[in-house]
């Protein structure tokens, strides 16, 4: 049984195991203003906001109902754009989408609207953040609309902070958080229906051993994938999020380690902080949806060669923290993957952290992603280069490409081409010779091999540029269009 | 006060309007004047009372479903209610792009749960062929298949997910036969879907050899997935005689009646074809609609049950066609000017296996070779090369697009060749007085307004003034470049098919005073309904909220055009308009003598009958005079009905008068391009466009803008692939990127071109405005090949084959830097 709040209403209900949220929306619940336009989390037509009372303050945040696991409702207050309007009075983010003539067909407004709808929230809890275009682009990048060009549903984002503030019957009660915080536990116990839910590591490595069969699942986002497009059905299902251990960011004295089912979004502001570019990666990793749901831990145990984070974490010298029943280990990521789609994970095992190093004094870091559009898609290519200079010379270099080979990819070759020596054009050529010989990439939907080997090289001259731009106010501008503040 | 629709906002609006005594003191006096017993007559007891309105049919009136859209109860055919005992249909697809089908054992699937029952082609009563225009579509594939994601059998199961999983369970043996994936190899070798067409004007063979400078040139133009956010769907409902409901995502419903009726083999007054609103069409849905429609319809007939049928996105993006990549090739020779002399132009449209409508889109793509542009002696030909893929199919400009790629692909070449700035070039060669007539012989009317729009545009974006800055910026910038063009876009309107440019509507008042209007055209974003809403409350000086559209039925409006080629508004518009007129002309012959009023001086006002001229009025309101009427056995319902008047053309001389007229735009757009990356941004786009005297300029707005950056992602990020087998890898947003929020220029600068209404007596002097604005997007590319063309120094016109993925720009641009580093230019 499930049970947990729909705009406000508490329900209680069925499902098994690998069900979604949008399939319990427009199935029994009969909900069918949340539209289905995908099914894989790409097109944002599916959008709903949730809140968990164990996410601190009920903060409400967006994610794809039709790759959510429907178990995760559990304890939640899910919100569906049934939910906004009180009476015939529209929230904010329905009357501005109104006024701005922000929807032609419709299909996507829904989505839309809770985007906004979430937003609005955001700005509530923090009137003093400012509403700048690159929040915008997040906040709605993971949400298609085919019609309008989006210029009114920018308008309409812009203007929705300065309309009379109606907020739905259930935000107008202040009793109802509470309701929600005093009713449910988050954690089913041990259910028949299969989805299973522990709360420690220890609980977990048993459960793993009880139901060898039974997939791991965190944000879903790719996983759910296998049910919404591939058809397969999962009987049992083990949930890491309610696992404390992995949940986490430990900090210590050389670095954090985060658990293995810290979100992207619960791990962005350490990455702002300590890592600008590796945070500025994450404004084009997925959407605003799945970052709110994803996880590294997702990301490394995926092993897909195109995956975000593991070329990164790769400069940076990461270690992994694998759990197991007989016990714990720690290896050097890169030791982590071993061929396409096959990693070192022993039967029985998880990751259950990954350690970021401190960044040390006078190391330097470019991530830069090559993809078709710059919003919410996956890598064609992605480069990640990591450095300090002494003296004049490069020291300490890290180089790792994904889309590249079969696994994402340290490439020592062209390290060693580069260690040691001044960031000439010299050095780099003997490193884009490195590189030619090291890797032979594929071609694929995303990119021919040609277009990856050349861009892939490139990517190594826009960095010695970077290096001989140093001294420029802005030198990302004369070098790349993708340029972040730091 | 009672009210029609939206209580909150109708009731707002009044409460904040003075409720002006005239229409009070109607109110007050209704129910004595008619006298009678309530409830003995099917009249009103209260009436709609409209409040006064200005110019309701120009004004910015929202969208008819907008309240609906953003609470979620805007219902889309997959929300529908549906009897309890619906079974879900499911297709099952060709995974063989070409080949004969050897063994299609269904035993497995027959077994699986749910499965009620199980269809292929021979338990078709009637027709197998569906084609549209021509045969050449059959419903399921018989023996043959020609491509990955045909279909090849049906099911209908208790749940959606039972229909998915059982056709899995098929065992399909295809015997490989070789495919054509190549739409060259095929015309060369003869392989078309229909046959060649061509159009002459002049002695092109002569103007080639007697022009100072000759240029010939090829491009590649990619097609383009429709990606509707609502999927194909439909609901079918048996009905209690031999027929059926079909609810369905539509384009065409008077098509698929035809199509459901035949494959049923009944009579169409047997189907009947309901659409509200579509999730988005963009003409995907004009033909690819019916297939699923008739599966389902089938399957209902056979089991008795409702069927609903909803392909997963991964199906529908391989079932259904595209729009049509097309193989240009231009000769074209041009005087020291760069002003075209003539030449030869020729346009190969990759349809797919089957006819569809290429035969039209390709026409329509030859029709817009010349852009905005005189090719002087031309010839023009199209070919319409067979593959075997999906039949590609109409999409928002309809081969339009793709013909005008040539034209501008050779603006921007003429302009390098000659060292003139390619708007230059481009100003020079618009039609323009003793230039201004088509290859295919039509006189293009209002051509100064393209001219106007051009200098107008040049002037508010300041284009000389950055053309400067960004040519001393790429001197400066090694890596970055930037790029500006200014591409306009002159667009016939009109179907092609001459039958099709008819419309019909029906109108009804009931007693209340509140008004039904139905016609032809179907809702699929574009606001046709509000449009038509606005027409016959403007006619019947009623406000927006008394007039309604229920949906779009063949059962009230017969014999139908598909809801495409831009024409929803004109032609619908027009029938609508003829059906009110009818009514207010009987009304007023009916008040004339019923209150013995001046017939001359009559007229309806802000929801009142009004007498007289001058200081002299008297007035009825609106829901008195219905009832009156009524009371005096008048009709108050109508047909109404308009055909296009003055176009024809000839396909076998390749001349006439396709186009009622020509709608005008264009567009100026600036971009920034990593020539290391292939990377880019479209930085500023300014657009003026006309749409004659706007309908609703929020509307029209909103389709300039939509058109735009649609037509931005058809030339950039869209991007279909198909590996050596013929499936397509693209198959759903994950791959195939249409633009997103982040691609919205940052500076949009949209503007209506307004003081110019349609030289030709349209609705209201309006123009259509569904498609032209798609083709603005032509700038984003353009400008992309003037900041590669920046790496030469301007010299050389770059090779840009579409859509311009950061992958293709960064490879012309390697290839220019190769060029230039063998030609022993260091730049």
């Amino acid at each position: 049984m499930i049970e947990f709040f729909l705009n406000g209403q508490r329900r209680r209900l069925a499902a098994a195991p690998d069900t979604s949220i949008l399939e319990l929306l427009r199935g029994p619940l009969a909900q069918h203003g949340t539209k289905e336009g995908c099914a894989s989390g790409d097109c944002g037509a599916c959008t709903v906001a949730i809140a968990r009372p164990d996410d601190g303050a009920m903060a409400y945040h967006t994610l794809n109902a039709c790759i959510t696991p429907a178990h995760q409702l559990q304890g939640a207050h899910l919100v569906t754009v049934e939910g906004l309007a009180r009476g015939d009075a529209l929230h904010p983010a329905q009357a501005s989408m109104v006024a701005c003539h922000g929807s032609q067909c419709g299909f996507c407004t829904p989505g839309i609207v809770m985007s906004l709808f979430a937003l609005h929230e955001q700005q509530r809890a923090l009137p003093r953040q400012e509403l700048d275009d690159h929040r915008l682009e997040a906040v709605l990048g993971g949400n298609l609309c085919r019609c309008t060009g989006y210029r009114p549903i920018r308008d309409a984002a812009r203007s929705m902070g300065e309309r009379t503030d109606t907020r739905p019957p259930w935000a107008e009660d202040p009793a109802f958080e509470q309701v929600v915080r005093d009713l449910f536990p988050t954690v089913a116990g041990e259910d028949q229906t299969g989805y299973l839910t522990p709360t420690t590591l220890a609980e977990l490595i048993a459960t793993m051993q009880r139901h060898p069969e039974a997939r791991l699942v965190a944000g879903a986002t790719d996983l759910w994938l296998e049910i919404t497009q591939r058809l397969a059905r999962f009987d049992a299902v083990i949930d890491l999020r309610q696992v404390e251990e992995l949940r986490r960011i430990e900090e210590v004295a050389d670095g954090w380690w985060v658990g293995a089912a810290v979100t992207y979004r619960e791990w962005e502001p350490l990455l702002k902080t300590h890592y600008p570019a590796f945070a500025h990666l994450l404004t084009r990793l997925g959407s605003e949806q799945i970052r709110n749901r994803a996880t590294v831990g997702g990301n490394i145990a995926n092993a897909s060669p195109i995956g975000d984070t593991p070329p990164v974490l790769l400069t940076l010298d990461a270690t992994l923290r694998l759990a197991g029943p007989h016990g714990i280990r720690e290896i050097p990521l890169e030791s982590f993957f071993l061929d396409y789609k096959q990693t070192a994970l022993a039967p029985g095992e998880c990751i259950a952290a990954i350690f970021l190093p401190r960044p040390g004094d006078g190391y330097e870091q470019r991530v830069w992603k090559l993809s078709k559009r710059r919003e919410d898609d996956i890598s064609t290519l992605l480069g990640a280069f990591r450095w300090r200079l002494q003296d004049g010379t490069l020291r300490d270099v890290r180089v790792a490409y994904g889309g590249m080979a079969a696994i994402p990819l340290r490439v020592t070759a062209v390290e060693a081409a580069l260690e040691g020596k001044a960031p000439d054009e010299e050095s780099f050529g003997a490193a884009r010779r490195a590189l030619h010989q090291s890797l032979t990439p594929m071609s694929d939907a995303r990119g021919s091999r040609d277009y990856r080997a050349t861009a892939a090289a490139n990517l190594l001259e826009r960095w010695r540029l970077t290096l001989a731009h140093a001294d420029l106010e802005e030198p990302t501008q004369e070098v790349t269009l993708d340029a972040y503040a730091d | 006060m009672r009210t029609l629709t939206e209580k909150r906002y109708r009731s707002a609006r009044v409460a904040s309007e003075a409720v002006p005594e005239a229409l009070a003191e109607a109110d007050r006096g209704k129910g004595a004047e008619i006298g009678r017993l309530e409830g003995d007559e099917p009249v009103a007891r209260d009436t709609v009372s409209p409040r006064p309105t200005r110019d309701t049919a120009r004004h910015a009136q929202a969208h008819e479903s907008a309240i609906k859209h953003v609470t979620g109860r805007a219902r889309y055919i997959d929300d529908l209610p549906a009897p309890g005992d619906t079974l879900h249909a499911m297709v099952g697809l060709s995974e063989v792009a070409h080949g004969r089908v050897v063994r299609l054992d269904l035993d497995a699937v027959r077994a699986m749960p749910g499965v009620v029952d199980v269809i292929t082609t021979q338990h078709i009563p009637g027709h197998r062929d569906i084609g549209p225009v021509f045969p050449g579509d059959p419903m399921f594939a018989d023996e043959e298949v020609s491509y990955v994601g045909q279909p090849l059998f049906a099911v209908a199961a208790t749940s959606y997910l039972e229909a998915r999983r059982a056709v899995k369970a098929a065992v399909v043996e295809i015997e490989p036969l070789p495919p054509r994936f190549d739409p060259v190899a095929a015309a060369e070798a003869g392989e078309f879907v229909r046959p060649t067409h061509r159009q002459v004007s002049g002695d092109w063979e002569q103007a080639l050899e007697h022009a100072p400078h000759v240029l010939e040139a090829a491009q590649f133009v990619g097609g383009q997935e429709h990606f509707y956010l609502e999927g194909q769907a439909c609901l079918v409902v048996p009905s209690e005689d031999e027929g059926v409901i079909v609810h369905t995502s539509n384009q065409h419903p008077s098509e698929t009646q035809k199509l459901v009726a035949e494959v049923l083999d009944i009579p169409f007054h047997a189907v009947t074809v309901e659409n509200r609103r579509m999730g988005g069409g963009f003409g995907g849905k004009e033909t690819q609609a019916a297939p699923w429609a008739c599966v389902a319809a089938l399957l209902a007939r056979r089991t008795g049950r409702a069927v609903r049928l909803r392909l997963p996105r991964g199906d529908d993006t391989r079932a259904t066609g595209k729009r049509h990549p097309f193989h240009n090739r231009y000769r074209l020779g041009f005087d020291d000017d760069g002003v075209i002399l003539g030449g030869d132009i020729t346009l190969i449209g990759d349809c797919g296996h089957s006819p569809d409508l290429s035969e039209a889109v390709v026409d329509r793509a030859m029709f817009h070779a010349d852009n905005a542009y005189s090719l002087g002696a031309a010839r023009v030909t199209g070919h319409r090369a067979r593959t075997h893929t999906a039949s590609n199919t109409a999409f928002r400009g309809f081969g339009g697009p793709q013909g005008m790629m040539i034209a501008e692909l050779a603006m921007d070449d003429i302009a390098r060749h000659v060292g003139q700035d390619p708007l230059t070039v481009r100003k020079r060669n618009l039609y323009r007085s003793g230039r201004d007539t088509t290859h295919y012989g039509q006189q293009v009317d209002q051509h100064p307004l393209m001219v106007e729009i051009i200098e107008r545009l040049e002037r508010s974006s300041d284009y000389w003034q950055r053309r400067d800055e960004i040519t001393a910026f790429n001197r400066e910038s090694a890596v970055i470049k930037r790029g500006l063009a200014l591409t306009p876009v002159k667009f016939g309107i009109s179907f092609t098919a001459k039958h099709l440019n008819q419309a019909g509507a029906l109108l009804h008042v009931y007693t209340d005073g509140s008004v039904m209007i139905n016609h032809g055209g179907t809702e699929m974003g574009q606001g046709l309904h509000t449009k038509i809403c606005q027409v016959v409350a403007r006619e019947l000086g009623l406000d927006f909220d008394s007039v309604r559209i229920s949906a779009t039925r063949t059962d009230k409006v017969p014999n139908t055009s598909p809801t495409a080629a831009s024409s929803g508004a004109d032609l619908n518009g027009m029938a609508a308009r003829d059906a009110a007129a009818q009514i207010r002309q009987r009304l007023l012959d009916f008040a004339a003598e019923h209150y013995r009023l001046d017939r001359e001086g009559l007229r309806l006002v802000d929801g009142e009958l009004v007498s007289g001229v001058g200081d002299v009025h008297q007035r009825v309101a609106w829901g008195d005079l219905v009832q009156a009427a009524y009371l005096g056995r008048i009709s108050l319902s109508a047909t109404g009905f308009y055909a296009t008047p003055l176009i024809h053309y000839d396909r076998d001389t390749g001349q006439g008068r396709p186009f009622y007229y020509f709608a005008y735009g264009a567009a100026v757009s600036e971009v920034r391009i990593d020539t290391l990356s292939g990377e880019y941004r479209v930085e500023r786009v300014d657009i003026l466009h006309d749409v004659g005297d706007s309908l609703n300029p929020a509307i029209d707005l909103g389709q300039v803008e939509g058109g735009f950056i649609q037509g931005m992602g058809w030339l950039t990020s869209e991007e279909l692939k198909w590996n050596d087998d013929g499936r397509l890898l693209t198959d759903g947003p994950a791959t195939y990127k249409i633009p997103t929020f982040g691609d919205l220029p940052p500076i949009f600068n949209v503007e209506l071109l307004e003081g110019h209404p349609n030289s030709q007596a349209s609705i209201y002097r309006s123009k259509a405005v569904g498609e032209p604005p798609f083709m603005l997007g032509i700038s984003v590319w353009s400008a992309l090949r003037d900041a590669l063309s920046s790496l030469t120094g301007y010299r050389a016109s770059p090779s840009l084959d579409t859509p311009a993925t950061p992958e293709r720009v960064l490879m012309a641009a390697e290839a220019l830097r190769a060029a230039q580093a063998n030609a022993g230019d260091p730049r």
